[in-house]
């Protein structure tokens, strides 16, 4: 039987996947976006399982909203993706180094 | 309670009609009648005060109201920080106008993505529910990384966006991971119902706690203190001067707001575990944010280092818990916005075409160029730096007080002993201004409204801090102190 620790272990577990992935991707920008995705996916399989378990449906009604915001996160984070590749030629996260100080 | 209190939002639908409606316009609009678009927004600015203040929702005894049930809340702080919002956003417009024409970047795009920010901002301040909170923060947040690639030819605003994007979702992960935790232990995204179901669970629930944390780290990305501070100075750095502006001005209302509803409304009840947490990040942006800012040459990062210190002394007022220091950190957040908007306004003053004036050596002489620019400059660094008289100092001696009056003793004298430090970098512009020798003669020339608008704006450090207490009054009335 799953009970709701199997859900949020599954949850925690997605979530430090994709915070490692960000912390230690220095190659592509590309999987850096894929790493958020992932965490918002983590976080609406945590919502879902407490919705279920707990007999609310509150946290679904949120996951809907957190789907439909992390669509236009995408959106708006690979039109920045196309505006830096065509000013450095590079969508390589070891070359962002202008900026520093 | 009524439910279907639409009304009270009416200030919101204002402001998203008319964002709607200066996108459609600005398609009719051939390329020379663009200030059209600049006067739509500064209306609608206006007209959304106007309907803020009329909004009669309190009555004898009831302080608040309560509509789309209960997801939304309209009471004295929220209105206060929207007015506010308004006034430094219309600041903000006049401003960036200059700036835009001057680098041909005078586009509807920074109005209406400006606008739909301001939308963000007052859904945030209005939150009463933890799906508000996100959508506000969303709006927020989606609206100023297009605005850092505004510039869509720069190799820094392109980078400062990608990073800002980066950092600003992930953070937003983790506040939505603090929230499924909270909504796991309470079982409610109503912030009225989680403070009660907290009432009843106690404090030392462990998940609620977890939640806490997350939650916790989450506004601290937002805010921008350290250790959750590295985006501030590539993102102010990176991004136009005009965005830099709003980004630095704005949103950090909304930021306090966000704070004071989650933790003060929401988790009042675990004061004793996040007062913990906010006392180290406010000394640890304090003291980096000061030390930093001294080693930096440009300006824009130097502004940059400088809010992360004020943010340290936002965080301040929060953590004691009490009325008094949310009152304090209110007008210190207050005060700041329109601290930052002259400062920045003053960097977009000196840009001459083509070329943004960012290295502080662009300040030099500037009191032989122009007098009383470098007085205005001068009134303004006084200010951030806390001297006396300014309204700076008030801010930064009430936040203080409310520290001081909570026992934390120790955290009062690193916020004095670095306010010191910080007054060196502040004072070394000044130092720039008066004492050094000019690099270029060249007259600065700006537009009649720019110039009001930025001596008033300047006048407003010296006046609010002369006549400080009836601001003061309100914000810690806003909280029943």
């Amino acid at each position: 039987m799953l009970t709701l620790a199997h859900f949020l272990t599954l949850g925690a577990l997605l979530f430090c996947l994709s915070v490692t992935g960000i912390f230690l991707n220095r190659k592509n920008v590309i999987i850096l976006l894929m790493c958020i995705e992932l965490m918002l996916l983590a976080v609406n399989m945590n919502f879902v399982a407490f919705s279920r378990f707990l007999g609310n449906m509150d946290g679904q009604v949120f996951v809907f909203f957190i789907l439909t915001v992390a669509a236009a996160e995408a959106a708006i984070g690979l039109a920045i993706l196309v505006v830096l590749f065509r000013n450095r030629q590079t969508i390589n996260v070891a070359e962002l180094d202008d900026l520093k100080g | 309670m009524n439910n279907s209190n639409m009304l009270l939002a009416a200030p919101e639908f204002w402001v998203l009609s008319m964002a709607c409606v200066i996108l459609v316009v600005d398609l009719f609009l051939r390329e020379e009648r663009r200030g059209i678009i600049h006067l739509l927004a500064i209306i609608t600015l206006i007209f959304a005060a106007i309907i803020t203040m009329r909004g009669d929702y309190a009555s004898e005894g009831v302080r608040s109201a309560l509509a789309f049930n209960g997801s939304f809340i309209r009471d004295q702080m929220g209105d206060m920080l929207k007015l506010f919002s308004y006034l430094v956003l219309a600041i903000v417009y006049i401003y960036s106008k200059f700036h835009l024409r001057q680098f041909r970047m005078f586009r509807a795009d920074f109005y209406t993505l400006s606008l739909f920010a301001l939308l963000g901002v007052m859904l945030l301040i209005s939150a009463n529910n933890l799906v508000t909170i996100y959508l506000g923060l969303e709006l927020i947040s989606l609206s100023s990384y297009a605005l850092v690639a505004f510039d869509r030819d720069s190799r820094t605003g392109s980078e400062a966006a990608m990073k800002y994007f980066v950092l600003g979702s992930m953070a937003s992960g983790m506040l939505l991971y603090g929230m499924s935790m909270i909504y796991g232990a309470t079982g409610s995204l109503d912030l009225y119902a989680i403070s009660a179901a907290v009432a009843n669970i106690g404090s030392d629930d462990p998940m609620l706690v977890f939640g806490l944390v997350f939650l916790v780290v989450g506004l601290a990305f937002k805010l921008g203190v350290v250790p959750f501070h590295m985006w501030i100075p590539d993102v102010y750095h990176g991004a136009p001067v005009p965005t830099t502006l709003f980004i630095s001005s704005v949103p950090k209302m909304a930021a306090f707001a966000m704070a004071i509803r989650l933790l003060q409304t929401g988790l009042g009840d675990l004061q004793g575990d996040w007062s913990q947490m906010l006392s180290v990040l406010a000394v640890l942006s304090i003291v980096l944010g000061n030390l930093a800012a001294i080693a930096q040459t440009n300006i824009k990062r130097m502004l940059a280092y400088s809010t992360i210190s004020h943010m340290g002394f936002v965080l301040m007022g929060l953590l004691p818990g009490s009325a008094t220091g949310y009152g304090a950190g209110m007008f210190y957040v207050i005060v700041y916005s329109l601290m930052s908007a002259a400062a920045f306004g003053m960097v977009i003053l000196l840009s001459a075409r083509g070329v943004e004036a960012e290295k502080l050596d662009d300040f030099k002489g500037l009191n032989q160029r122009n007098s009383w620019y470098a007085a205005v400059m001068a009134m303004v660094m006084f200010s951030m730096a806390g001297v006396p008289v300014f309204v700076g100092f008030f801010a930064k001696w009430l936040v203080i007080k409310a520290a001081l009056d909570a026992g934390l003793v120790w955290l009062a004298i690193i916020a004095v002993v670095f306010s010191v430090v910080g007054a060196f970098y502040y004072i070394r512009v000044v130092k720039l201004m008066y004492f050094d020798e000019p690099v270029t003669e060249s007259p600065i020339e700006v537009p009649v409204d720019f110039r009001t608008v930025i001596s008033l704006n300047g006048a407003m450090m010296l006046g609010l801090g002369i006549f400080s207490s009836s601001l003061i009054a309100v914000c810690m009335s806003s909280f029943g102190a």
